[in-house]
């Protein structure tokens, strides 16, 4: 079965040789998960987000596990650009398969920046713009909850990388996804990723405090499929560039739902916790789940949902 | 170097320890070979039952407390859900598991060894007792609350000499700190070895006296995890390193995966 797919952008085309990528921030630099299955045989892996300067994250208790989910605070804890371009990339299969930067800053000067040093990384095939992180002070979801600003992110980082495809990762934390879509279509987006978690807390009725250390995290894993499904309909009806359903993937249908409703690609986020193989798992069985869907490739699939 | 690897394997028995009332809290869970080539005592295995469906996702860590040809043995005491739901497991049911994970302790078969355990601490110093070469170098001083029954101190005793300190009333525990420091001394002059695996009090304590007497000494830490590999950096711990971006901030390690077991001078608790 042809399992290749093509983001096809409006400034660059991504070529992936299945649907299949991990999510940012759930399988570390990729490296991590090597003793579980073959990298090359994913389309592609979202290293953990990467900012300018190190960032130290926040403080703990980071995680909880919740209902068929869990919250997360992790606060982008990374080493910064610089030593993922030197120490981290060179070590990673970028031949193989496509190695995706998520990137984050707290202004729009330092997403060009960013941006700007990732340009130069031949290793690197794609920039994920994270402009949705529920857990940061500055930037993050302010970035993805205006679509004028929104815009402004992705025109800098589109500017600043006039080489690589950019795909831009939309806030579930929003009235209306479809007009954030559009609107970063309009600015210059090759793809779109969507969604990132919904901002949630647990609380310890115990101590009566929160369970995390910063009080709010963002909700990811199977609870959420529902919610992301919907996101992802919606904005396959508003814009033209190709889409990446993320949120609660956890078997090949469920991706296949995904492509089913819009989306032209995957990315399997918190399963990779419920099994460190789960992404290569999810690969690997994509073939057998389509043809039980009676499809001939994903491709043939995507967009294929009517609601008569 | 250990490659983890993945596997999906069958329950054997759920072995109930130490009676305490009506319902069991401790239990001996072996499980099928996972064939591993290799792993060292300390580290530890992502747990996670089928029977926990997608209700609870994350896996659970746990240290190896022994493998042998035929089986893996995990040991657990039930504290939430997640434990309670793996108390109801039956042979044939399965668990997925992946490991060997993180690093392991020190085995030096000539130093005069001590392991100080607390409670659950003493899981992982099942398999170190019957690893080490020379286990009369070994000697283990047990603080615990639950009677000894409940812990898996037989397969102890018949490699180690084991001093139990159980503690009943509010006295016991300063006796136990008391024996602690003095053990800690005494191995600390004859330039020997402290190991220590228990909870967070415990260890600080271990801790302090290391420190006080020169000793050295190895902590087994415990922390929530999402994944155990070293991707999710929920488990991060403070380390007497600095950051490099923060002169103000302590330095992150991933308990998963440059631990669980640190040199007592490294980390901060």
């Amino acid at each position: 079965m042809n399992l290749s797919v093509t983001l096809k952008g409006q400034r660059h085309a991504l070529t992936l040789k299945n649907p299949v990528l991990t999510a940012s921030g759930t399988f570390g630099y990729g490296t991590e998960f090597a003793p579980y299955g073959d990298l090359a045989s994913l389309g592609g892996f979202i290293v953990k987000g990467l900012s300018l300067k190190p960032r130290y994250g926040n403080p703990s208790p980071r995680i909880v596990e919740t209902t068929a989910g869990m919250l997360n605070a992790i606060g982008l804890q990374n080493n910064g650009v610089e030593h993922f371009c030197h120490t981290t990339l060179p070590a990673l299969p970028w031949r193989d398969t496509a190695v995706i930067a998520n990137i984050y800053a707290s202004s729009i000067e330092e997403f060009g920046e960013l941006a700007a040093r990732l340009d130069a990384e031949e290793g690197v095939a794609a920039l994920e713009v994270n402009i949705s992180c529920p857990n940061v002070k500055q930037g993050g979801v302010q970035f993805g909850q205006d679509p004028g600003m929104a815009a402004a992110v992705t025109r800098r980082v589109c500017d600043s990388a006039p080489h690589k495809h950019v795909m831009v990762k939309l806030s579930p934390n929003v009235t209306n996804i479809a007009a954030m879509a559009k609107s970063v279509e309009d600015a210059g987006a090759d793809s779109i990723s969507c969604i990132n978690t919904l901002l949630g807390m647990a609380v310890d009725l115990r101590r009566r405090r929160p369970r995390l250390a910063n009080v709010v995290g963002g909700l990811s894993g199977p609870c959420i499929k529902p919610v992301a499904l919907r996101c992802v309909w919606q904005v396959a009806r508003a814009v033209n560039i190709p889409i990446v359903g993320v949120g609660g993937i956890v078997t090949a249908e469920d991706a296949l739902e995904f492509i089913c409703v819009g989306a032209a690609a995957v990315q399997v986020g918190t399963a990779n916790f419920i099994r460190p193989d789960a992404a290569f798992a999810i690969a690997q069985e994509l073939p057998e789940a389509c043809e039980r869907a009676g499809a001939a490739s994903p491709a043939e699939l995507c967009g294929t949902f009517t609601t008569d | 170097m250990n490659t983890p690897s993945a596997s999906l394997l069958t329950v054997l028995d759920l072995v109930p320890f130490g009676q305490t009332g009506p319902e069991n809290f401790f239990f001996a869970l072996r499980l099928s070979n996972p064939g591993w080539t290799e792993w060292r005592p300390g580290q530890f295995m992502m747990l996670r039952p089928t029977n926990f469906g997608l209700e609870m996702p994350w896996a659970r860590p746990f240290s190896i407390c022994h493998m042998t040809k035929r089986h893996l043995i995990c040991f657990f005491q039930v504290v939430g859900k997640g434990t309670k739901r793996m108390a109801q497991l039956k042979p044939g049911d399965t668990v997925r598991v992946w490991g060997p994970l993180g690093s392991a302790f020190a085995i030096e078969a000539d130093t005069p060894t001590l392991l100080l355990a607390g409670g659950m601490g003493i899981v992982p110093f099942v398999g170190y007792a019957h690893r080490h070469p020379k286990p009369w170098n070994i000697s283990m001083l047990f603080g615990h609350r639950q009677p000894a029954g409940c812990y898996p101190i037989d397969s102890l005793n018949e490699r180690i000499t084991v001093d139990s300190l159980r503690e009943l009333e509010s006295g016991d525990l300063d006796d136990l700190i008391f024996t602690i420091e003095e053990r800690i001394k005494e191995y600390a002059e004859q330039k020997g070895l402290v190991l220590a695996c228990g909870p967070l009090p415990f260890l600080k304590t271990v801790q302090t006296f290391a420190a006080q007497h020169g000793a050295r000494a190895q902590l087994s830490l415990e922390n929530r995890m999402a994944c155990g590999v070293g991707a999710c950096l929920g488990c991060v711990s403070k380390t007497t390193e600095k950051w490099p971006d923060h002169e103000e901030n302590a330095g992150l390690v991933r308990v998963c995966k440059h631990g669980p077991v640190f040199w007592s001078d490294q980390v901060v608790l």
